[in-house]
């Protein structure tokens, strides 16, 4: 293999007419690596934070996600219990370990599992590490809190995200990763729940992912 | 897949008499374009941004061999395996190999152009593995056992009555009552089979739109969550992808993929942009416990370098085949390869060989409209202009062409003699077209005439009559 | 007549060359004389060069640029000691200000010269909008018109507001815009022979929007365009009459249009 590896390689090199680069010209590939410079980002990123939270619900409804804003952790329960019901859904869901301290007392009839989703799981809580107010995207990582089936398998993904966590711009949001020094397996941007246009370019709603997102904002 | 370029003609003729297709290109037209024309109007850096992403990817590919070697080094760093493929057959042999390493008897897919380019999908039909398509208009089209029509709607030339038929013939044990009449009820079957699929696959093989060396990751952009559950849930997740999708950090990738979704299917972003790094960590409750990247060169190394590279910048968005008039009026199938289009034209002669091509650069107005919304700012006509001419240099512009270009270039050289001729020519058109100003056949132009009249030459030529002081 | 360039006897008036072009040497002699016209009311002395005959687009376009070379070198002879070269073509004017520097990019001789020549050269609405700066002489020409965009003079030139500028002052000429005007007829020069179906398919959908659109008169700035527009429509039967744009400005009422009536039944 590592003779192919070679080959292609030097075929790169050849094509290129220069040898491999060393020295100097290389360190400057691995400064621009290690400081990753950002480019032009839109100047609708660049608004004042009430603004940008506008955006943010304005950007997600229009890409078909449903928002619901309560004012602290504690009315999260209340939130999803009434959702579940104006949807006409089971009141049961799988919740993400991450958000094992919401008190669900507020919202008894809710029946929650925590951890990974399955086959058979028809809704799923997890919590969103930042929403992008330039599309109204979510971002959500993955890891032992935040398993990724939540966000894919049940038909109906509800997402908790709090108000601080909104930020312009994709590269805001992956900088937050970069702070907390983490390369997850995995981090999914999702702006809306699943579609296709496959069939006669009608646009159908819920294919294979998620049929529903339901976005719950949290914080003042 | 079998090669088809050189039949273009016939292809074309046969598509042409085909009014379902006719139907599709024509909704085609109404909607992407019309679609990316809002969200790019709503987008004010967007012609700065293609300005942006062209750089990127020019500096990329100016030091491709570095950000590769950077790339696998993350690659490995997160627990992933790198695999190198010259061509299509290593390609192939490497993707099996790991198949059967890791016990498949499923694999689902995602979609990827490279996959169908190196031909895997022959592979796996002709071994044990049961292949199951999940991005949904590629499922269809493995139904119908055909090849993609489009880029990113790979079943656009098939009605919902079609895949209805198609779905009841594959599907065992459905209620033939059942309807499957509209758009909804195909869709939730598809969702109901597919599912079965992801749970039970033991491989999942995805393309990327992006290969990012800073961290090792692979980005997936899809709209169905397809690629999700295909990656998050088999056991393997194996990335095929080109070499060219690499770009050195996830600003690059960002900065690139405003452009993408705009462009492609005129949505501001995608549903889901997905970055994944390596298999499942000791502590994660789910993700594929092995994580492979096969890179696959197959010709496009030998492109850097040469009057082709900047193809090496194309993020395959379908722009150019959404707004071009030779593709809405034919669709992809005629194309006789993976890549229809104008990116196919000039893609497809590199990738394969000029003789067997030859039409596809040479299938264009040059009206320019691919250029103007291709989001990489590649040089499309001028690409497909160095195809026509290699084309010409080694013989495949066609007899009848090179004779009118030489009995052409004779008169256009030798001014006198073209005005001569020219003030004959005139006269004998004119005499043909007497009375009715319009000529209805013509030999030598025959292809002009089939359809179409010649209007008659108003009289004498220009240059006769102003030297006789007309003014 | 109004004087529209400089007042006579202060600046020497530009020397124009005007490059007819093959096809309106051949097919539409009317074209050229309205572009004289033109030129002449905006200040210009026109001249045309007796030795000019293609602008090698056709072996430029087949893959043939050796061929398409030395056919450019008759044009750069023939036209090099003008101020400007006007083409009443976006087509031709795009390969001659925008392709032929490219053409001899490697020509150390003919390349300067050539690039400052292609620097010189331009598409009449364009040359007369974007540099002269004219003021047309008012022409009253009436009835419903709709306006093609060339590809060649849209995107290699921007041709784009320049034509509609001109024809919007012109007196009792309403402009209706067709759905679609930016998309191309499916001329393509060799295109259409080689490629006769598809090109018949590209240039129905056009005149069923220039038909659509509530004018009468189809206007251009290509006589590539025009023909195999008014080809079609002729066969179909359209009433619909196809006219250069240079005929229109020029307010040319003597020469019937290209085909058709203009008049719908």
């Amino acid at each position: 293999m590592s003779e192919t590896r070679d080959v292609i390689l030097s075929t790169i090199r050849q094509s290129l007419r220069r040898g491999p680069i060393y020295g100097e010209a290389r360190a400057a590939l691995e400064e621009r690596i290690r400081s990753h410079p950002r480019h032009l980002i839109p100047s609708r990123a660049g608004q004042p934070p009430a603004a940008l939270i506008d955006l943010f619900i304005a950007k997600a409804r229009a890409a078909s996600t449903s928002v619901v804003e309560v004012s602290d952790r504690g009315e999260i329960p209340q939130a999803v219990m009434d959702y579940l019901a104006n949807e006409n859904l089971p009141a049961r869901l799988v919740q993400a370990p991450g958000l094992h301290d919401l008190d669900w007392a507020a919202a008894p009839t809710v029946e929650v599992r925590m951890g990974a989703a399955e086959k058979a799981d028809e809704a799923s809580l997890s919590k969103g590490l930042a929403g992008v107010a330039e599309t109204g995207t979510l971002l959500l990582v993955s890891g032992p809190e935040n398993p990724t089936t939540l966000n894919f398998v049940p038909p109906t993904h509800l997402v908790v995200l709090f108000r601080n966590d909104v930020v312009p711009a994709y590269e805001d949001a992956w900088d937050l990763l970069r702070v907390n020094g983490t390369n997850p397996r995995s981090a999914n941007f999702i702006t809306g729940p699943s579609r296709t246009g496959d069939i006669e370019q009608k646009i159908q709603i819920g294919v294979h992912g998620p049929l529903r997102l339901h976005l719950i904002l949290v914080g003042r | 897949m079998n090669h088809t370029s050189d039949r273009f003609i016939d292809n074309s003729r046969a598509a042409l008499a085909n009014p379902v297709l006719q139907a599709a290109l024509a909704n085609l037209k109404r909607g992407f374009p019309i679609n990316r024309a809002e969200v790019v109007a709503d987008l004010p850096e967007f012609e700065e941004l293609r300005n942006v992403a062209r750089d990127i990817k020019d500096h990329t590919l100016d030091h491709l061999d570095v950000y590769l070697e950077i790339y696998e080094r993350n690659v490995r760093a997160s627990g992933g395996k790198v695999h190198w493929a010259r061509n299509a057959k290593e390609a192939r042999d490497t993707i099996m190999r790991i198949c059967r390493d890791a016990g498949a008897r499923t694999v689902t897919k995602g979609k990827s152009m490279v996959v169908e380019e190196i031909g895997l999908n022959e592979a796996l039909d002709a071994s044990e593995i049961r292949r199951v398509e999940t991005d949904l208009g590629e499922y269809i089209i493995q139904l119908r056992d055909e090849p993609p029509s489009h880029i990113i709607v790979p079943a656009v030339h098939v009605t919902k009555e079609e895949i209805g038929d198609a779905f009841r013939e594959a599907h065992e044990g459905l209620d033939p009552t059942r309807a499957l009449s509209e758009p909804a009820d195909i869709t939730a079957e598809a969702r109901t089979r597919l599912r079965e699929a992801y749970f039970s696959a033991e491989v999942g093989i995805t393309g990327a739109n992006f290969l990012v060396a800073e961290s090792g990751s692979s980005i997936i952009v899809t709209n169905e969550g397809n690629g999700d559950l295909t990656q998050t849930l088999a056991r393997t997740h194996v990335v095929v992808a080109s070499l060219e999708k690499i770009v050195p950090t996830m600003e690059d990738a960002f900065a690139i993929l405003r452009l993408l979704a705009r462009s492609s299917t005129g949505q501001e972003f995608s549903v889901y942009t997905s970055v994944s790094n390596g298999p499942k960590r000791s502590d994660d409750l789910d993700g594929p416990k092995a994580y492979h990247v096969v890179l696959v060169d197959n010709g496009r190394s030998s492109m850097l370098g040469t009057n082709q590279q900047d193809m090496l910048r194309c993020i395959q968005c379908a722009a150019c085949i959404n707004h071009c008039p030779v593709y809405s009026a034919v669709g992809g199938h005629a194309y006789g390869w993976i890549y229809p289009g104008p990116m196919g034209a000039v893609l497809t002669p590199s990738l394969t060989n000029i003789a067997a091509s030859a039409h596809l650069p040479n299938a264009s107005t040059f009206c320019g409209q691919c250029e103007q919304v291709c989001p990489m700012k590649i040089p499309l006509i001028k690409m497909m202009r160095h195809h026509r001419n290699s084309a010409h240099q080694q013989g495949h512009g066609g007899k009848v062409s090179k004779f009118a270009l030489f009995f052409w270039s004779y008169f256009a050289g030798r001014p006198a003699l073209y005005r001569t001729l020219t003030g004959i020519g005139v006269g004998v058109l004119a005499a043909l077209a007497i009375g009715r100003g319009r000529l209805k056949s013509l030999p030598l132009v025959g292809g002009w005439t089939a359809n179409r009249d010649l209007p008659a030459p108003e009289g004498g030529t220009f240059l006769t009559r102003y030297r006789r002081g007309e003014r | 007549m109004k004087q529209i360039g400089p007042e006579p006897g202060t600046v020497p008036p530009i020397r124009v060359g005007l490059f007819v072009t093959c096809l309106v040497d051949f097919f539409r002699p009317s074209v050229g004389f309205a572009t004289i016209k033109l030129l002449e009311q905006a200040g210009c002395k026109v001249e045309v060069p007796e030795i000019q005959t293609c602008c090698g687009q056709p072996a430029y376009n087949s893959g043939d640029p050796a061929t398409a070379r030395a056919v450019v070198l008759a044009w750069l002879d023939a036209f090099q000691d003008f101020d400007h070269v006007v083409v009443p073509s976006g087509s031709c004017g795009g390969m001659l200000s925008h392709h032929v520097p490219e053409l001899f990019a490697d020509d150390p001789v003919n390349g300067p010269r050539a690039k400052r020549l292609s620097e010189r050269t331009h598409e009449l609405t364009e040359f007369l909008v974007d540099v002269l700066r004219a003021d047309l002489v008012p022409v009253h020409r009436g009835g419903a018109v709709t306006y093609h965009d060339s590809c060649a003079g849209l995107r290699e030139l921007g041709v784009k507001q320049q034509p509609r500028g001109l024809l919007a002052k012109v007196r009792g000429l309403e402009l209706h815009e067709m759905a679609e005007p930016e998309v191309c007829c499916g001329f393509g020069g060799t295109f259409c022979v080689k490629y006769s179906d598809i090109s018949n398919a590209m240039v129905t959908n056009k005149i069923r929007d220039a038909e659509a659109s509530g004018g009468d008169t189809v206007l251009a700035g290509d006589l590539g365009c025009l023909l195999n527009m008014a080809g079609k429509a002729s066969r179909e039967g359209s009433p619909l009459a196809f006219r250069h744009v240079a005929e229109a400005l020029a307010g040319v009422d003597d020469i019937p249009p290209i085909a058709g009536t203009g008049v719908r039944q």
